[in-house]
């Protein structure tokens, strides 16, 4: 077998030097790795095992937000109280996710940092960018319903699968992390994923052996908390269009897309025209889509979604 | 037995087991984990080692060059098995393109080489580890684009009666409409998977497959061994749909595998490789034309189908029922064929019917809208009792006018309104009707039947059971037949050692298969009466007895010294010619597409029946809701998507190729009408398997036109093919 080294690791410092090395990965639920690793997409020379870290609670922060501890399963996150109260959006996020399996396993930094599910980048016998770099977007010119229709590139129209993130982007997130030499950083959520341009395999802004140790909530906002995802079948299917909106009672809010580009979509500038309905505000944030052929759809959909949601939040 | 004159009363119509809803016989063995499946055959091919199946990464050319050195270097690789040197191999009659590619590559994911080491874990690498170079050549992937080219096939060939043209010509009401589905895969949950074992020149594999015979014949003829050298061995399946009645690359590795290693060897094919390395219910462009007076009757039909397949291959045959279901003096049918080079097509449940269906009852509903007809009534209208191309023939059974009365009646479908009429909250809702109509075809089926020293009934017989229920339906024949309760009877399938058997395919398996015990055990009884010296023809056999007149014996004493075995078949002669043989259905649904989003939801699903003798309700009714889920699945998610550049389905796993999840089905229940057809078997009953799906897609998607006004002829019907035509939104 492609054999690996393994280790577990006791602190996020100790982690984040031993997954510094080359070939070196993290894992923590294993949802999507050992997937990948079974189809040789992913293929990690040693695994950083974090599981045992103290980085599985949520606690209140000073400022009166939430800390979530990267190891958060998203089972206990979407079922947490103060989610459930505060914080809706990410709590219905998460259940409009995978399964109760999945989730029951998936933690929360995993779950940042899941792998597109671009069917060209699942099979290795088909060019992409991301999984071989330079080796060309089989996606461009393919079958391309499911996949981005804004922020793309040339090299690569892959879609971020995640729900929970598109709920954390709309939250005003931040991702917290320990580098290599102990040094920690607090980044924006807005800033963590990075689009696809010249570089698609590089999906974040998390330096080798970086550690995502927690991700931070602002304090509550209030409002309507809503997560209408869109998709195929009832249940157990990547989104092709989602929406995260959180609506005031004066009709104004936030909304931030998933199923759209290459990270959480979501454009704060168009924000201020919500009180004038979904089409005002999708108009400024689809202003740069690239869909092709295939995926127009999602642009209209992604409109009507938005629609819907603030249709819901005016009961 | 040959059956050739209509049923008369037989031991079957006592009735105490047949007809009965009855647990299945297998199902502590499921549920238990101890009904063992093809991969898991420990218990009689012990350190078995792993094979690991390379697919090949062009859809048609050459391979020019294999180096396996790395792969063979690797950390326990026991073989790599290739076409240099596999030996000669030979194609099966069923197979149309070869199960091991090289130097041709007729596909995507055909197979190029199986790797054989110790672990599962050290092939998987060690197959990565191959390299293999292709001289790619082009190909012709899209079937819109090779429609031009597409050919008449001899089976079936196109059919004509009366005088279609100038009928349709001056028709008062005319529809001209075309309509497309895509490539299906059958998706089951087990993978096509074998164990493979040889022994002083003979071969046996444990495997997974519908048609024991056949499996058997084509492995003896691809290997180039004879038949008697080859046991198959297939008890249980997880699931066929059609995509396991043949030999597939699973069988055929695991042997060679086997042979090259010098030990066991297991196959399960990886589920990325299914869609394009097995067979696929290939896509349809579906022409329809009816032509009606105003009254409502039709005069004209004609439906023109294209289908493609590799070179060698057949088509789909989705005009065939158009030939059946409906009246009308004009009539037209043609079937074309375009040479892809896509995956090999072949069967998946109810071929021909089921995508044929998807495409004629739309149409269906789009005249009955024309002529200002309820679409119930425009069929019942165009009832046929005979067969319309030769009206001589009469139907033996037909009840689909009662199937649909019953239907609209239980399904509240007089509350049915104009297309986009109702709505509830975010809801757009409607109901939609189609006919189902699948032939009952049937297959002489063999059987041994033993009566033990202890009075057990002993079946055996190379019949499948892939989830259907054979298990329990042949139980309760030699329960019914032998009169013996249904714990007394112990039934033994899926061995090519035992007699042949109809097999698991085209929804006869049920019926012929049962036929084929019940012959047995007819001769059985003849034994018995004779050891126990009583007049067979006279002789009652129940409750553990055989009876004549007062004179009555416990069954077992017949074996008193020693076990009775019989074995015999049912041959079907001529009433299949005289006499016109189809079970018919009527499905009835209700969606609600959402306003906003135009997701569908279906909410109500009805199948009402009429399908001969139900043998088991119980498992009848898991078969008809299971093909109507897998209906839904067709209706609205169900397509292998195929990439026209490179000539593959894109979507090859489970994630990608989405069938309906437990959240997409509502609450189905499905009517049986009383029928008995003594034309079909002794047991006079039909098949009922693949019925269910027959219709399922286009009662979805009419009622998509009912809720929302926007008719979809394109398959399947995903929401971004209705946005345009929703609601403006605020």
């Amino acid at each position: 077998m492609r054999s690996f080294t393994y280790e577990r690791a006791r602190t996020p410092a100790e982690a984040a030097a031993a997954a510094s090395k080359p070939g070196a990965r993290f894992i923590a639920g294993g949802t999507n790795l050992l997937d990948l690793m079974k189809l040789e997409i992913e293929t990690p020379t040693h695994l950083v095992d974090v599981n045992k870290l103290d980085l599985d609670k949520i606690e209140k922060t000073a400022d009166g937000g939430l800390r979530i501890g990267a190891l958060v399963r998203n089972s206990d996150l979407a079922a947490d109280k103060r989610v459930r109260k505060d914080y809706g959006v990410l709590s219905r996020a998460l259940l409009a996710g995978a399964s109760g399996q999945l989730r029951n396993k998936a933690t929360t930094a995993g779950n940042l940092l899941q792998r597109t599910r671009c069917p060209y980048f699942y099979d290795t016998a088909q060019p992409c960018n991301k999984r071989n770099p330079g080796s060309g977007c089989s996606a461009i010119g393919g079958f391309s319903r499911p996949l981005a229709v804004i922020g793309v590139s040339d090299q690569c129209i892959a879609t971020h699968p995640s729900d929970m993130a598109v709920a954390m982007r709309v939250l005003d997130a931040v991702v917290e992390t320990v580098r290599p030499g102990g040094e920690t950083r607090a980044i924006p959520i807005a800033d963590f994923h990075r689009l696809p341009a010249e570089t698609p395999a590089v999906e974040t802004v998390l330096a080798p052996g970086e550690l995502i140790t927690a991700v931070t909530l602002p304090k509550p906002i209030g409002g309507q908390h809503i997560y209408r995802k869109v998709r195929d079948r009832a249940s157990y299917a990547f989104a092709l269009v989602s929406v995260a909106a959180v609506v005031q009672p004066d009709g104004t809010g936030r909304a931030a897309f998933g199923g759209v580009a290459h990270k959480p979509w979501r454009v704060e500038a168009a924000e201020s025209a919500m009180p004038g309905g979904a089409r005002a505000v999708a108009e400024q944030v689809f202003a740069g889509a690239r869909p092709t052929e295939e995926n127009a759809f999602k642009v209209t959909l992604a409109t009507r979604t938005l629609g819907a949601a603030l249709s819901e939040a005016r009961g | 037995m040959k059956f050739e004159t209509p049923a008369t009363s037989n031991p079957i119509d006592q009735l105490k087991h047949i007809g009965k809803p009855t647990d299945r016989i297998d199902g502590p063995q499921k549920t238990t984990g101890t009904a063992p499946y093809a991969y898991e055959r420990h218990d009689r091919a012990p350190n078995a080692a792993y094979g690991h199946v390379v697919g090949a990464t062009i859809a048609k050319g050459r391979i020019t060059a294999i180096d396996a050195a790395a792969a063979r270097a690797a950390p326990g690789v026991l073989a790599v098995v290739t076409a240099q040197n596999a030996g000669k191999l030979g194609k099966g009659d069923k197979n149309t393109a070869r199960l091991l590619a090289g130097p041709e590559v007729e596909h995507y994911h055909q197979a190029v080489a199986l790797v054989v080491a110790e672990t599962f874990e050290q092939a998987r690498a060690a197959a990565g580890l191959l390299k293999v170079e292709y001289a790619p050549s082009r190909g012709a992937f899209d079937l819109a684009e090779a429609k031009a080219g597409a050919q008449p096939v001899k089976d079936p060939p196109d059919s004509r009666v009366g005088d279609f043209d100038k009928a349709f010509k001056a028709a008062e009401v005319k529809l001209d409409a075309t309509y497309t589905t895509p490539d299906q895969s059958h998706a089951m949950m087990e993978p096509h998977a074998t164990t493979a074992a040889w022994e002083d020149g003979a071969l046996t594999v444990w495997t997974s497959n519908q048609m024991i015979d056949w499996g058997r014949g084509d492995l003896a003829e691809t290997l180039g061994i004879p038949k008697v050298k080859v046991r198959l061995v297939s008890p249980f399946i997880g699931g066929g749909f059609g995509g396991k009645l043949f030999l597939r690359a699973d069988v055929l590795l695991a042997a060679l595998g086997a042979k090259a290693a010098g030990r066991p060897v297991k196959v399960a094919l990886q589920r990325p490789l299914i869609a394009n390395n097995t067979t696929h219910r290939p896509a349809t462009i579906q022409r329809i034309r009816i032509g009606a007076g105003k009254d409502g009757r039709i005069t004209a039909i004609g439906h023109e189908t294209w289908s493609g397949d590799l070179a060698g291959g057949g088509p789909e045959t989705a005009a065939e029922q158009s030939k059946l279901l409906y009246a009308g003096a004009n009539r037209l049918t043609a079937t074309k064929l375009a040479v892809l080079d896509l995956p090999e097509g072949n069967a998946m449940r109810a071929p021909g019917e089921a995508p044929g269906l998807m495409a004629l009852e739309i149409a269906i509903d789009e005249m009955a809208e024309k002529l200002g007809l309820d679409p119930v009534e425009f069929r019942i209208r165009n009832d046929t009792q005979v067969d319309p191309a030769k009206p001589e023939k009469a139907f033996s059974q037909r009840q689909l006018v009662e199937c649909l009365r019953q239907g609209a009646d239980r399904f509240g479908w007089s509350k049915r309104g104009k297309p986009a009429a109702r709505r509830e909250g975010r809801w757009l809702v409607g109901m939609g009707v189609a006919a189902a109509f699948r032939n009952n075809l049937t297959m002489k089926s063999g059987a041994r039947i033993r009566l033990q020293t202890d009075g057990l009934v002993v079946v055996e017989t190379d019949m499948t059971d892939i989830g259907t229920g054979s298990y329990t339906v042949i139980a309760l024949t030699a329960a019914e037949t032998m009169g013996v309760p249904l714990k007394q009877v112990v039934v033994r399938l899926g061995d090519s050692s035992f007699p042949v058997s109809a097999g698991s395919g085209g929804q006869w398996g049920g019926n012929s298969s049962t036929a084929g015990v019940y012959a047995a055990c007819m001769k059985l009884r003849e034994v018995v009466a004779g050891k126990l010296g009583l007049d067979p023809a006279s002789a009652e056999f129940a409750d553990g007895r055989v009876r004549v007149g007062n004179d009555s014996r416990p069954l077992a004493e017949a074996a008193k010294d020693g076990e009775l075995m019989v074995e015999d078949f049912i041959e079907f002669g001529e009433l299949a010619k005289k006499y016109q043989q189809s079970t018919f259905g009527g499905h009835f649904v209700e969606v609600a597409v959402d306003a906003d989003t135009a997701e569908v939801r279906i909410r109500r699903m009805l199948a009402v029946c009429a399908a001969g003798r139900i043998l088991n309700p119980k498992a009848a009714r898991s078969q008809v809701i299971g093909a109507m889920t897998m209906g839904a699945g067709a209706a609205l998610m169900e397509e292998l998507v195929v990439d026209r550049r490179r000539g593959f389905f894109v979507n090859h796993d489970l994630a990608g190729y989405e069938v309906p999840v437990h959240a997409d089905i509502p609450h189905q229940e499905v009517i049986f009408l009383e029928e008995t057809d003594p034309m079909s078997s002794p047991m006079k009953a039909k098949g009922v398997g693949e019925l269910g799906i027959c219709g399922v897609g286009a009662a979805v998607a009419n009622a998509i036109y009912n809720a929302t006004g926007v008719r979809v002829r394109d398959y399947p019907v995903t929401l971004d093919k209705l946005l345009e035509g929703m609601p403006a939104i605020a």
